[in-house]
């Protein structure tokens, strides 16, 4: 057996837009054992609770994470008006749904541009944010920004959207499924693609489901999860059905994902043509008192809000329980035994977002 | 060789944001902003960057880390502050675990606020820091030290 060393791989690391810091055991290139460490973006926004009305909140929960903001906006008020048991109105409802597969969409793009960026396929990768930005474009008509929307409140939505706005974007959709399609084409069928991902960071089945993987990971090694079947918001009035990929390694989760991107199109287009008339938010009055969990499916799988009230303004606890965290363990497991060089691609394959992780 | 004032490289670091801003970043090199045409290069070594792109309101693990980058920088250097939280901690001032503002752990010489800042901003900001830069360039040259003291 040859000696062992250590690497430490980040905190700032030029492929890591986030602070993430692993050790790195190595018998010459093999990766054998990685001890992580994390805490770089631990700002304990949990128990602003305490200090915040409950209302006010929803701003704070966005910012979990920038990338995924709307849909952690979207479950705490899911959390809230689950403990009032108040029932939103429908408008509202598809427009949220509308809102979430937009940054779904986002996302994904921007993940397939950065693990292009990790290959050191640049092309590919300004071409996924070239078109990210259309779909941030959409965002910014809609709600007034790019990143960070704050369009979701406790009872409802801030803005509507004409149904003239609705169809331009579905139309919009149409020339960038076109583009999706050249991007995609790339990552499934393009021989350096494949030979850089196949067979790499391999979780089985049965690993990816005890170490408790969410989202893409999971469904990239053959378990069909997906939150959204369980029918929050309005996913329980609009069809569709999980990609579902089965030899659990990269390019595994990349197929997954880059698939995902043309099922969020299909769901906003069938979200335009059934959403209804009608108000967008309700009177919400009075203090919540109870506790309530709410799932969603953010990009990066599945994320829980719990929240415990006790009758007054400020919640008594606020938990979240985030994709990324889950994903840490089958990360590891799918680590050991790869090269050092391969590193990157791994780590980036579930998709880390380290802001949520942490919060 | 002349001076290329015009095109300074970057370091970036997350200083525990939440992200938003730092995907700003990485917009503004890609094809809608593109600053990479001005020769605005992203580098993740610290002794190769001229400026220190920095988000987030930094928590007590990270400070050492952002210290670390901005000591390692050859000067002249500066260091912009990118969104609300690296400029006053912003909507986590109040949080357990963070500093609250990047001019607690490094000298800031531009603050851009925002939550998250636009792309638009953050050209500007580093736009402004390029005259900062050429100040302290200036101040070297006649033999005096870069950070001037205040």
């Amino acid at each position: 057996m040859s000696r062992q060393i250590v690497i430490p791989f980040g905190p700032q690391h030029p492929v890591l837009p986030e602070p993430l810091h692993l050790d790195l055991v190595m018998e010459d290139e093999r990766v054998v054992d990685v001890i992580p460490s994390i805490g770089y973006v631990h700002r304990g926004l949990e128990k602003l609770v305490e200090k915040r009305d409950y209302k006010d909140f929803v701003f704070i929960a966005e910012r979990i994470c920038g990338i995924c903001s709307f849909i952690h906006g979207m479950t705490y008020c899911h959390a809230v008006e689950g403990v009032m048991d108040l029932d939103v109105p429908p408008r509202a409802v598809y427009l949220r749904t509308v809102w979430s597969e937009l940054s779904r969409l986002h996302s994904h793009l921007l993940w397939l541009g950065l693990l292009a960026d990790s290959m050191g396929f640049e092309s590919l990768f300004m071409q996924a944010w070239r078109l990210r930005e259309h779909v941030l474009d959409d965002l910014e008509s809609t709600t007034g920004n790019r990143v960070i929307q704050g369009a979701c409140k406790v009872g409802g939505v801030r803005h509507d959207v004409s149904d003239q706005k609705l169809r331009e974007i579905v139309d919009g959709l149409g020339q960038l499924e076109a583009g999706m399609q050249d991007l995609t084409n790339v990552f499934v069928h393009d021989d350096s693609v494949k030979h850089r991902l196949s067979d790499l960071g391999v979780l089985t089945e049965q690993q990816a489901w005890d170490l408790g993987a969410a989202g893409p990971v999971l469904r990239a090694s053959g378990v069909a999860n997906d939150i959204r079947q369980t029918g929050y918001a309005a996913y329980d009035e609009l069809e569709f059905t999980p990609v579902v990929e089965t030899a659990g390694d990269c390019y595994a989760r990349t197929v997954v994902r880059a698939k995902e991107l043309f099922t969020s199109v299909d769901l906003i287009r069938q979200a335009v043509d059934r959403i209804p008339e009608g108000p967008i938010d309700m009177k919400v009055t009075g203090n919540p008192k109870g506790e309530f969990y709410a799932r969603s499916e953010q990009p990066r799988g599945e994320v829980v809000h719990y929240v415990k009230a006790n009758g007054t303004k400020n919640l008594v606890r606020f938990r979240v329980r985030t994709p990324t965290f889950t994903n840490l363990p089958p990360l590891l497991a799918a680590m050991k035994g790869i090269e050092l060089a391969d590193v990157p691609v791994v780590v980036l394959s579930i998709d880390p977002c380290i802001g949520c992780a942490e919060r | 060789m002349a001076y290329m004032k015009r095109s300074p490289w970057i370091i970036h670091y997350d200083g525990s944001s939440c992200n938003g801003c730092d995907i700003e970043v990485l917009a503004c090199l890609t094809p809608l902003y593109d600053v990479e045409r001005f020769g605005i290069i992203n580098t993740g070594n610290p002794k190769h960057a001229d400026i220190f792109v920095v988000t987030g309101s930094v928590n007590e693990q990270n400070r050492e880390v952002i210290r670390n980058i901005y000591e390692q920088m050859p000067q002249p250097k500066v260091v912009v502050a990118l969104g609300i939280c690296a400029c006053s901690g912003g909507v986590f001032r109040e949080c357990y675990n963070v500093e609250g503002g990047m001019d607690k752990v490094i000298p800031v010489d531009v603050y851009v606020p925002g939550c998250p800042v636009r792309p638009e901003q953050i050209i500007d900001g580093v736009v402004k820091a390029l005259g900062v830069l050429e100040e302290k360039r200036a101040r070297m040259k006649s033999g005096a030290p870069a950070e001037a003291t205040v």
